[in-house]
């Protein structure tokens, strides 16, 4: 069913036969059910679907926290579909950026201190001043100049995702994953998340979105939709929708 | 290689801020270490202190010292110990003359009464000595003098009074030349000992009267043999040879023969000092059981908060695991909370222990001798608990699966 892309550069990932089978008792669930799937570098990817579609679980499996049952999965050039847990790890450090419906920070840590987090589990041979000033660009280039002492109470919905998205980008991953990211945010906070995301992507960044709102996933460049564990559409967008011109007031600018 | 210790350090540096970020729960965690270190510290001050104490007390019975006590007796063919004396006045002086390695000798027999003075009274033990007990115990006369032979062979009614007796029933002094009374017994105050000090575990040694052996027997206690018989031995070399001729000597007044059992017992102060050794190597070791439990306890107790820790904590561990933790920086990290929870407890409980230690001796005047093998022992078995008790939660926590994690609410 999934068109492949001949026409991109370099895929970043490339999904093939993937099957992933939960064993409920007696039962066995094929949640997903021989999903093919090329993304290119450089794309901006809306994963979508209902409840129940598998997107959950391909989601999990792109973002190397589960390993499918069959089918293989390479990231980045490396086959990440039978890998250990910590070596699954490792690809998570170093080549994938998450970001989480509920933000997912630190409580009671610095928004500089979260989105150093990464840093403290990857091969990062600079100093704690050179991790620091990479944690500080990070949370420049989503507009937190600033705000680096606060602890995520102190932030706002919208401000908090973009620590979380600057917590996502300071390892320079390959793909950005962020999986629901304006869940919790009124519309106009999700207009800006989705600006920083376009934004992102025009300066090269690979983005898969995993959302159930269409209208999130009309920022996008391509639309894939997920049904029943098979991919059952893919789509690209041709009239982009920029999540900049939605919003009336403008918003702190993003550093490229 | 440097790159994994780099790594290790930020992991401990992950751990120290856990600690810090939570500074309420992370006090009440090691409150149980603090315990049983702040115990340890403070039983082993009062142990070592009391051992230090009753080793002085030993070492100012004076130089030489060798006891002589009634011993077990044969009653009807039972044998026990009756503590009913068949010593004699006439043991003491067989032995003054015929032991050549004994330098003095002197009966000694106690009783407890009240003595007044005036308007005065003060409950005290009276003790009936020789007039070489002074020599004996190396103990000197402050005011006026020690009472004379002729006192003893006439039983003479007068008393040389300890320190803390002549300060009690004399205020304002002058008590040499006074009258006490004894039992409804006058008794004319003839010297003052000189202070010994040292008070050991409520026990005052300047709390006695010192009198006539043959007076207080017969004036006071009404016995007729002595209740044990006080010796030094002319030197320190011959405090053995002093004891088998003692020995063979009592034996032979008292027609046991050799190998039967003696009817009297001997103990010289090293024997006293090595049966001392023995008790304080006794309660040692019951204050280390004490210790092993309060620790063990204070170790459940950190276990038990950090398996709450790595609960409540679970969504925090899937975040940390989705940007990339492995299970064994989740194990350490957790782990090392652990250790520096316990090893700060560690260093809590002995600032406690040491104050409260000092404070025992402050207020209730207790011996305390503060060592720095215990302080050591406490802090090296408190890491070794962070460990122990904190690995189990670690690795419960390292084994936890990222989706899952991030779903937890």
């Amino acid at each position: 069913m999934a068109k492949p892309n001949f026409n991109g550069p370099k895929a970043v990932i490339e999904i093939r036969d993937l099957v992933k089978i939960y064993h409920l008792g007696e039962v066995d669930v094929r949640a997903l059910d021989g999903v093919d799937l090329t993304v290119n570098e450089g794309e901006f990817v809306a994963i979508m679907g209902p409840s129940g579609s598998g997107k959950s679980t391909l989601m999990n499996i792109i973002g190397c926290l589960d390993r499918p049952t069959s089918g293989t999965y390479v990231l980045d050039a490396k086959d990440v579909s039978r890998m250990s847990r910590d070596q699954r790890a490792i690809i998570r450090n170093a080549k994938i950026g998450f970001v989480f419906q509920s933000f997912n920070l630190l409580a009671r840590t610095s928004a500089l201190e979260n989105v150093e987090l990464p840093l403290l589990y990857a091969d990062f041979d600079g100093s704690t001043r050179d991790r620091k000033q990479a944690a500080r660009d990070a949370l420049h280039r989503v507009g937190l100049e600033g705000r680096e002492a606060n602890h995520p109470s102190q932030l706002s919905g919208g401000q908090q995702q973009r620590v979380a998205i600057a917590r996502a980008l300071v390892t320079s991953p390959a793909i950005v994953l962020a999986d629901e990211p304006t869940g919790n945010l009124d519309s106009r906070t999700s207009l800006e998340i989705m600006g920083i995301f376009q934004d992102l992507n025009d300066s090269g960044k690979t983005i898969v979105l995993i959302t159930h709102e269409p209208d999130i996933a009309r920022h996008a460049k391509r639309i894939v939709h997920v049904r029943d564990g098979k991919i059952q559409q893919d789509e690209r967008i041709m009239q982009d929708r920029i999540a900049r011109k939605g919003i009336e007031a403008p918003i702190a600018p993003v550093a490229r | 290689m440097r790159n994994s210790i780099v790594r290790l350090g930020n992991i401990t540096v992950v751990g120290l801020k856990s600690i810090a970020r939570n500074k309420m729960r992370s006090l009440l965690t090691a409150l149980g270490i603090v315990i049983g270190v702040a115990c340890v510290i403070v039983s082993v001050a009062i142990g070592a202190g009391v051992a230090q104490s009753v080793s002085e007390m030993i070492n100012s019975l004076g130089s030489n010292f060798i006891m002589v006590m009634p011993g077990t007796s044969t009653q009807s063919g039972a044998r026990m110990f009756t503590g009913n004396s068949t010593l004699t006045e006439e043991d003491a002086e067989a032995i003054k003359r015929e032991a050549p390695a004994v330098g003095y000798v002197s009966p000694n027999t106690r009783t407890a009464a009240q003595v007044i003075a005036g308007e005065l009274n003060w409950s005290t033990s009276i003790q009936g000595v020789g007039v070489e007990w002074p020599n004996i115990r190396s103990w000197n006369i402050d005011e006026g003098s020690f009472f004379t032979e002729g006192d003893v062979r006439s039983g003479a009614k007068v008393a040389v009074l300890g320190k803390t007796v002549a300060d009690n029933l004399f205020p304002s002094g002058g008590a040499v030349g006074s009258i006490v009374r004894i039992k409804n017994v006058p008794f004319k105050v003839v010297g003052v000992l000189e202070k010994k000090g040292g008070s050991m575990m409520g026990s005052d040694q300047d709390d006695l009267i010192i009198a006539p052996y043959t007076t207080v027997m017969k004036r006071l206690s009404g016995q007729s043999k002595i209740g044990m018989i006080i010796v030094s031995a002319a030197s320190a070399e011959q405090v053995q040879d002093a004891m088998d001729q003692m020995d063979a000597l009592l034996r032979q007044r008292h027609r046991i023969p050799p190998g039967g059992d003696a009817d009297f017992m001997m103990r010289s102060q090293e024997e006293m000092a090595q049966a001392n050794a023995q008790q304080v190597g006794l309660m040692r070791n019951l204050l280390l059981g004490i210790a092993i439990v309060s620790l063990a306890v204070g170790g459940i107790g950190i276990m038990n908060i950090m398996l709450v820790s790595v609960t409540e904590r679970t969504r925090e561990i899937g975040i940390r695991m989705a940007i990339g933790a492995r299970g064994r920086h989740v194990l350490l990290q957790f782990l090392f909370e652990a250790v520096t929870l316990s090893v700060l407890g560690g260093l809590l409980g002995v600032l406690f222990g040491v104050g409260v230690a000092k404070l025992i001796e402050r207020v209730i005047k207790w011996p305390i001798v503060i060592s720095p093998q215990a302080i050591i022992v406490a802090f090296v078995v408190a890491a070794t608990i962070g460990i122990f008790f904190g690995f189990y939660p670690a690795r419960k926590a390292s084994k936890l699966d990222p989706i899952d994690a991030l779903r937890y609410e």
